[in-house]
């Protein structure tokens, strides 16, 4: 173990003087904190402290500790030991509720909302003060709400039902909940994992705005660059144990990478360039569909990596649904290898060779309870392992045991529920599952989301092995360097429309945004920029667009 | 992320409402149908007398245990054992009044407690001991079918006719023509539609099915919140109960296979299955929709086999258009 080697300027460190004891120096400290699960040591002899007034990074891998670190604050699970102090006093939190009421406000990765009730209703959840302990007035409760988040400066309408807000503005539902209560400690966990570079700016803002002398946020994520930009200092954590903390100004994003992972990193891999007069594998034609859709037209080579860049909603999600007929078409042609193809649904598009590994693989990609051998051989059950509707084990084992060798699945065996695997293991089942269907075209929709530094870079490397080997590959990602980094063309989109299409190397943050934020449906000057409009009409659009 | 755009949200979640609005439209309009189908087709089906002596009370019981169901189906959850609760609990208020002879209000109310203990029991299997309500309630239903036979005398049946001031609860015309069992229903009605949408209990309810993870991480203590659920259910089985005897008097085999035309009325009207959504208005319109048909198709002189027949086909025809009306809620999201 790697303890603290100079990091901390404070020669008074806790960390570094021998008994731990409560120094009311820090708004919550933590020291000598074990837990354990049946088989798991979940957290050994782990530390934290936290200042007054600061953002307190802390970053480890999937599995190093994190949420059990997050539930034992919240009250959810009871530490086996250690000591817990929350302004200089010893801290023990019962539950949930105790946990709020002594000042410790929670945002879990997981939204917790209840998406029938409404923006105020979730907020209050819980505090709803009724007169009489027992009824409610709703028109209180939105002036409540109104008042929190005009004061937070969200542009929310209490009475809006959560279920209908966008996963941002969900998010800040959340925010504006944890912070309805006087919470002196916010902690949060992946803020960011569903939100867009304009978001994340001004959840940064928001939470600048939250720091005072006073409190102090615990900002639990995997994206560096997030780090460097909201933190004053990182905790490191490994396999449940404490590792470093370190400044974050005077630390380099690849140190901390490599204390998380015990390794160093190559970050700055860049896509090699090719592919220009290689055969048309995919050719999209005038796509669109009645919700989104308008006039998507682009072509896949093969060997390719073509990265969909853009913010939430601009619907590249939906050109994958689209081409792989989870949703219908109003209009368009999609091309296989130059022959017009129309799958009525992602089993017959798997039947053309075309695997959509969804976004959201717990719900669309695996069946968590099964072992791994039945979630890749799932695909490929009824062409391959089965005798007259017989399923044969034995040939289904020996391809699941070779794929698990293939792509480094680390699981202790091929029968090991899915469920008990990382989410980056996970994600090579997915792969796995449809590399044994044998596509041609795979379209992966966000494939690191949720998955930590370590798994992403063998993720990338799996990609970069399978388009070298001749498989064409569509990447649907939110988080812009993966885009810029992985892709060989980026084709970005906007409102439904493709608003851009940039090589390799013209492809950067700045370019990809431009055309990420052209709305050309609000504003005339963009539309005007597509060639949708000719200049000329374009009075008429203007005044449309002021509407809008 | 600008505040140009709350409108959208707001706009949004306001043909939302307009949806749910829709449904429950739909629902009242496919009463008005089915009412206006039944009096063109029998002579016999629109007079006040059937439409409210006949059609009105027989749908009281059924009403009435729709109510209850309604707050469990929003958790999520379902009850099963509330048609034979009404068996367990008639024969008890028999039991209270004419054999122990207690008053008549001390009877009432010892009544309402079996019927809450009912729910009670139904609440702490499911949620303290996790037990699946599908599981926990059909055994509680096999509890509420035996039970009457054992306390009864070889399954006889109580009568109340030494105790008028009993059957007036439900053939009694506080108002004048109006029997009592409707009037009753209606206070059940309202009484449920402020509990589920004035009250934390309500508010709990349609969290609870909304996502019970997140209401418990919020602090709620959800356990207690289920148990309540039932137990209010329960209590609503103990109201049945009471109707049920003061009409036709106690018999162990009442209430048999009500706890599907309840659920039956609470999908009808609208609540999703699935939790977190549902309403009071929808599910008065659903029991209503349940005794129409019954009524109507007994006066067309229908048999009782096909009676079940279509009364299955229109609960498929209810949850179809649920999930229709979902689907399009999810493309326009």
């Amino acid at each position: 173990m790697e303890l603290n080697k100079n990091t901390d300027p404070d020669p008074a460190d806790p960390k570094v003087a021998a008994p731990p004891v409560a120094d009311d120096r820090y708004l919550l400290e933590l020291s000598g904190v074990n837990k354990s699960f049946p088989g798991v040591r979940a957290l050994d002899d782990m530390q934290l402290n936290l200042r007054y007034g600061e953002v307190l990074a802390l970053v480890g891998e999937n599995g190093a500790g994190k949420s059990t670190l997050m539930k034992l604050l919240s009250g959810v699970y009871t530490p086996d030991s250690g000591e817990f102090y929350l302004r200089g006093r010893p801290l023990r939190v019962s539950g949930p509720r105790d946990a709020q009421q002594q000042g410790i406000a929670i945002i879990h990765q997981e939204f917790n909302l209840m998406p029938d009730l409404t923006v105020a209703e979730n907020i209050f959840i819980g505090q709803e003060k009724p007169s009489g302990g027992f009824l409610l007035n709703n028109r209180t409760l939105n002036r409540r709400a109104r008042d929190l988040l005009e004061r937070l400066h969200l542009p929310l309408d209490p009475r809006t039902p959560v279920g209908a807000l966008t996963v941002a503005r969900q998010q800040m539902v959340e925010i504006a909940k944890a912070l309805s209560y006087d919470a002196q400690v916010l902690i949060m966990d992946e803020p960011t994992a569903a939100l867009n570079d304009a978001e994340v700016a001004t959840l940064h803002e928001l939470i600048r705005h939250y720091v005072s002398p006073d409190t102090g946020v615990i900002y639990i994520s995997h994206k560096m660059d997030e780090l460097k930009a909201i933190s004053q200092r990182i905790t490191v954590i490994r396999d449940g144990q404490y590792i470093d903390t370190l400044d974050t100004a005077t630390t380099s994003m690849g140190e901390v990478i490599s204390r998380m992972v015990g390794r160093q990193l190559n970050v700055n891999a860049k896509p090699e360039n090719v592919h220009g007069g290689r055969e048309v594998i995919l050719s999209v034609q005038g796509l669109s569909t009645h919700g989104l859709l308008k006039d998507v037209s682009f072509e896949l080579r093969e060997g390719e990596i073509l990265g969909f860049a853009g913010l939430m909603g601009a619907g590249r999600t939906e050109v994958a649904r689209a081409i792989v007929g989870a949703d219908k078409r109003s209009a368009g042609t999609v091309k296989l290898r130059g022959r017009t193809i129309d799958p009525a649904n992602p089993a017959q598009a798997a039947k053309y060779r075309i695997g959509y590994l969804s976004e959201d693989r717990k719900r669309y990609g695996l069946l968590l309870d099964q072992s791994v051998t039945t979630n890749i051989a799932l695909s490929s059950l009824a062409e391959r392992f089965s005798t007259a509707g017989f399923v044969r084990d034995r040939p289904a084992k020996a391809a699941a045991r070779e794929y698990v060798a293939q792509l480094k699945v680390k699981t202790p065996s091929i029968s090991q529920i899915t469920k008990n695997l990382s989410g980056g293991n996970q994600q090579k089942v997915v792969i796995a599952k449809w590399l044994l269907k044998d596509c041609d075209v795979l379209i992966f929709d966000e494939p690191t989301r949720g998955i930590d530094v370590g798994a992403k870079e063998e993720i990338y490397g799996l990609l970069n092995e399978l388009a070298e080997g001749g498989k064409s590959i569509i990447m649907i990602s939110s988080e812009l360097p993966e885009v810029l980094r992985m892709s060989h063309r980026v084709i970005v989109m906007s409102e439904g429309r493709i608003t851009g299409e940039l090589a390799a190397g013209d492809a950067n943050q700045e370019s990809v945004m431009h055309y990420a934020t052209l709305r050309p449906d609000e504003n005339a000057a963009d539309a005007v920029e597509l060639g949708l409009v000719d200049p000329a009409d374009s009075d008429n659009t203007h005044q449309h667009g002021k509407e809008a | 992320m600008s505040t140009a755009e709350v409108p959208v949200a707001a706009r949004r979640g306001m043909s939302d409402n307009v949806r749910m609005r829709l449904q429950q439209l739909a629902a009242f309009a496919g009463l008005i149908v089915i009412t206006a189908f039944f009096a063109v087709a029998s002579d016999h089906f629109f007079n006040y007398d059937n439409l409210v002596n006949n059609i009105l009370v027989s749908t009281v019981q059924i009403g009435i245990l729709a109510l209850g169901t309604t707050f469990v189906i929003i958790t999520g959850g379902i009850d099963l054992s509330i048609g034979f609760g009404i068996a367990l609990t008639g024969m008890m208020a028999g039991t209270f009044l004419i054999t122990w002879d207690l008053p008549l209000g001390l009877g009432l109310l010892l009544t309402l407690v079996v019927g809450g203990l009912i729910g009670l029991v139904n609440g702490f299997n499911i949620s303290i001991l996790g037990m699946p309500p599908f599981i926990a309630t059909l055994a509680m239903m096999l509890v509420c079918q035996g039970l009457p036979i054992v306390i009864s005398d070889n399954g006889a049946s109580i009568y109340f006719d030494d105790l008028p001031a009993f059957q007036d609860l439900s053939g009694g015309t506080l108002i004048p023509n109006f029997p009592n069992a409707v009037l009753i229903f209606l206070v059940c009605a309202v009484i449920a539609w402020f509990l589920l949408n004035r009250t934390l209990f309500g508010r709990y309810t349609f969290a609870i099915g909304s996502n019970e993870e997140a209401t418990a991480l919020s602090g709620i203590n959800v356990k207690k919140w289920k148990i309540i659920v039932y137990t209010v259910a329960g209590v609503f089985i103990g109201i049945a109960g009471i109707i049920s005897a003061a009409r036709i008097g106690a018999s162990p085999s009442a209430g048999k296979g009500m706890e599907l035309q309840a659920i039956a009325a609470v999908v009808i009207g609208g609540t999703s299955l699935a939790g977190g959504k549902g309403t009071i208005v929808g599910t008065v319109i659903g029991a209503l929709i349940i005794g129409v048909l019954n009524n109507g198709l007994q006066v067309m002189g229908v048999p009782q086999e096909w009676q079940y027949v279509i009364l299955g086909v229109v609960i498929l025809i209810a949850v179809y258009i649920d999930m229709v009306r979902k689907k399009s809620a999810t493309a326009a999201g």
